[in-house]
């Protein structure tokens, strides 16, 4: 007993000198990055984000941004990524975003797709008074539970796309009677569901539900759920399914007719929308948690991004690449709005208050760090249909929704502002 | 008064909840979280020295968890010996209604009807969306009457709570395991009928047994809630439990120091796995698993006998 102790001392004192000696060395900006890399979530989420992650910090050290992100590194610091996967649930997680922070004395941690995990992180990243990214989970609960002072989400919370989705239903479906719902029976499939119905009473009180399905997450097999939404016919079938899931109901559901007579939302179908493009029926109403991927507004950064991710992965960048790289963009802004000269590396203290309400440009066009008192960033959101013109993907009937027409205003929880029938939404 | 190994036990304890003072915070942590996973194996491995394989632990582990979150938060409480206390009465009355079924089942039997429950608990807490669904909640660290002390920029008062309750819970069990209730244990797995013909009451030993492992994996989950500050549903799923019977096969069942060390050494492995090789960390506990059983069938506290038979010859 006593040797397994001293051997774990041993260990101890190695680790000691690891974080003693990572301390020490501050030639390099060194970046803790935690997504998916194994499990269901890693095909459609994790990976596209970390090939993201690895391309713009690629660009990012040789300095070909365009300004305002033309410096090398961080403020003149060439960056040094440490990947982490996110597997494993909120306990590990904990303890991994300590061992990052302390062991591998990392600068800053960007990451976390699944929700739980930004729901137990920020505690502890406040704790450690070390700025993190939360980039790609879309709970609304993160800051309105709690204020932080060190957490910063540079994506738009999932409010945006149910209320997005209800209004461009209400505009775009003709003779829109009764809606269907199929989420999987998990926190994002069912607050997916809850604030698209709530929406839905505000918006177009008539409009009934016709049936509800919540299968298991990962069930694969959509047999009686197909069958349930046949008997029950709607207008729009709302789904919150992503990657395996989402495959397997299109395939599935289009072998038996499903999607003849009734068109089928996705709020989340642009992770598969290019390399699954045949599977998409033609109407399909598909969102991209943000202006991303196809739905991303024209500019020249975005062409770019576009061309460089392609010629290097041999793939369209979709939503998760675009989350991680403005999360990334923003704490490269935020960093060197705090620094004082040239290849310094600011305190967290300073970077976090620099973070505040800042907006800056991304591929995905504008992101305004203006809810969560300047933590929560808010984006346009926007809704298409599948068409296909010689076999190639056009999104037609697109609509664009701008930041302040989808999104509470700030200090607003979602679930009232929905419930007061989006009390302060500006549209135009 | 005391005797010579117990005198060794206070003074080990003590050193450790001193050394608490100077670790590097991520290392006490991750002892806490290990400790806290250490009581649900060794509640697991009372189990396993009767002969039954619980793949449900999760379902008490969770249920601890729970209780502490939601007494904190309803009754506005951190307490940290309120909230123990909650918890291990959570464990204490749901293991006394389900062990009446469960003590009458043996075998894969066993295993797949405490899986079975652990899933009911799993399934119910993702459907509620009062409790955060799948999300879980986050809890309220602990204090002690308003004591709380910080150290290298953390509260290291769960990993006092861990320590106390590893050494006070392993000298009890180690305790039970050496009285005639303990022993029966090992009699069972061996030949129940013939235990029954000695005049003991078979399903009544599993019971309790059933009752204390509940207890310790009640507490583990309170010590966790309270150290990580968040807990989700995914505690009572059974690769959680999956989790504690790796630990306790890789550790082996020959002491009640086993799976407490086996969970610290377990985590140490995991997390400098995770460093070392995030796309095949996976894999790297396949193949430690792989060697343990094949080298050490009896885990890895079996190294001891070796290593002190080769000292001896």
């Amino acid at each position: 007993m006593l040797k397994t102790i001293s051997k774990i001392a041993v260990c101890g004192a190695l680790a000691l000198g690891t974080v003693v000696s990572a301390a020490n060395a501050a030639d390099n900006y060194k970046l803790g990055l935690v997504t998916f890399l194994s499990g269901g979530a890693a095909g459609p989420f994790g990976v596209p984000a970390k090939n993201g992650a690895d391309m713009i910090i690629d660009a990012i050290n040789a300095g070909t941004l365009p300004a305002p992100y033309n410096k090398v590194g961080m403020n003149g610091v060439k960056i040094d990524p440490v990947y982490v996967d996110e597997a494993g649930g909120a306990t590990k997680q904990v303890s991994e975003y300590r061992n990052l922070v302390e062991r591998q004395g990392v600068n800053a941690v960007v990451g976390y797709i699944s929700s739980g995990d930004c729901l137990a992180v920020p505690g502890v990243a406040e704790e450690m008074k070390k700025v993190t990214v939360l980039f790609d989970c879309g709970t609304p609960r993160v800051f309105e539970e709690a204020d932080y002072k060190y957490v910063f989400r540079t994506a738009s919370t999932t409010t945006m796309d149910s209320v997005a989705a209800v209004r461009y239903i209400s505009e775009k479906v003709k003779g829109l009677k009764s809606v269907s719902g199929i989420n999987q029976n998990y926190s994002f499939g069912q607050d997916s569901w809850n604030d698209f119905s709530k929406s839905l009473e505000q918006l177009n009180a008539g409009v009934t539900v016709s049936t509800t399905q919540f299968p298991k997450i990962y069930a694969g097999q959509y047999g009686a759920e197909v069958s349930a939404l046949m008997v029950n016919p709607s207008e729009v079938i709302h789904s919150s399914f992503w990657g395996g899931d989402m495959e397997a109901f299109l395939l599935q559901g289009s072998a038996r007719g499903l999607f003849d007579d009734q068109q089928v939302l996705l709020t989340c179908g642009e992770t598969a929308l290019y390399k699954f493009t045949d599977n998409f029926p033609e109407g399909t109403i598909v969102g991209g948690r943000g202006p991303n991927g196809i739905f991303a507004p024209k500019s020249d950064f975005n062409d770019w991004f576009q061309k460089e991710f392609k010629a290097r992965f041999g793939t369209e960048p979709t939503y998760p690449v675009y989350h991680m790289v403005q999360a990334i963009l923003g704490l490269k802004l935020a960093t060197e709005k705090a620094a004082a000269a040239e290849g310094e590396i600011p305190t967290d203290e300073a970077v976090a208050s620099a973070f505040e309400y800042l907006e800056y440009d991304t591929p995905a066009g504008k992101v305004v760090m203006a809810n969560g008192n300047g933590h929560q960033a808010i984006q346009e959101m926007v809704f298409g249909q599948v068409s296909k013109v010689d076999g190639e993907l056009v999104m037609k009937e697109v609509v664009r929704y701008p930041a302040s027409c989808v999104n509470p205003p700030n200090g607003v929880k979602a679930e009232d502002w929905i419930a007061s029938g989006f009390e302060g939404a500006v549209c135009n | 008064m005391l005797n010579k190994n117990s005198l060794i036990l206070l003074v080990l304890a003590v050193a450790l909840i001193l050394i608490g003072l100077v670790m590097p915070y991520w290392f006490s942590f991750l002892v806490t979280v290990a400790l806290g996973k250490g009581l649900v194996v060794l509640g697991l491995v009372i189990l396993m020295r009767a002969g039954l394989v619980s793949f449900g632990q999760g379902l008490y582990y969770c249920a601890g968890a729970y209780a502490v979150g939601a007494f904190s938060h309803f009754v506005e409480t951190d307490n940290v010996i309120l909230l123990l206390a909650v918890a291990m009465l959570a464990g204490l009355v749901i293991s006394s209604v389900v062990g009446l079924l469960l003590s009458r089942y043996r075998d894969i039997f066993f295993a797949m009807f405490s899986m079975a429950f652990s899933m009911i608990l799993y399934g119910v807490l993702v459907k509620s969306a009062e409790l955060g669904s799948s999300d879980g909640f986050n809890v309220t660290s602990p204090s002690l009457f308003g004591f709380a002390p910080e150290v290298n920029g953390g509260s290291i008062l769960s990993y006092w709570v861990a320590i106390i309750l590893a050494f006070v819970f392993g000298a009890i069990i180690w305790r039970y395991f050496k009285s005639p209730m303990g022993v029966a244990g090992e009699a069972i797995r061996e030949n129940e009928i013939r235990v029954e013909y000695l005049g003991v009451s078979v399903q009544k030993v599993i019971y309790i047994k059933y009752i204390m492992a509940a207890v310790l994996a009640s507490t583990g989950g309170a010590i966790t809630a309270m150290t990580v500050g968040h807990i989700d549903p995914e505690m009572a799923y059974w690769t959680t439990s999956g989790e504690f019977v790796f630990i306790a096969l890789m550790a082996g069942t020959g002491h009640v120091a086993a799976p407490l060390l086996g969970a610290v050494i377990f985590e140490l492995l995991r997390s400098f796995a995770f460093q070392v090789s995030p796309y095949t960390w996976q894999m790297i506990l396949g193949i430690t698993l792989l060697a343990i059983i094949i080298f050490l069938p009896k885990g890895l506290w079996s190294l001891k006998d070796k290593l002190m038979k080769g000292a001896k010859s």
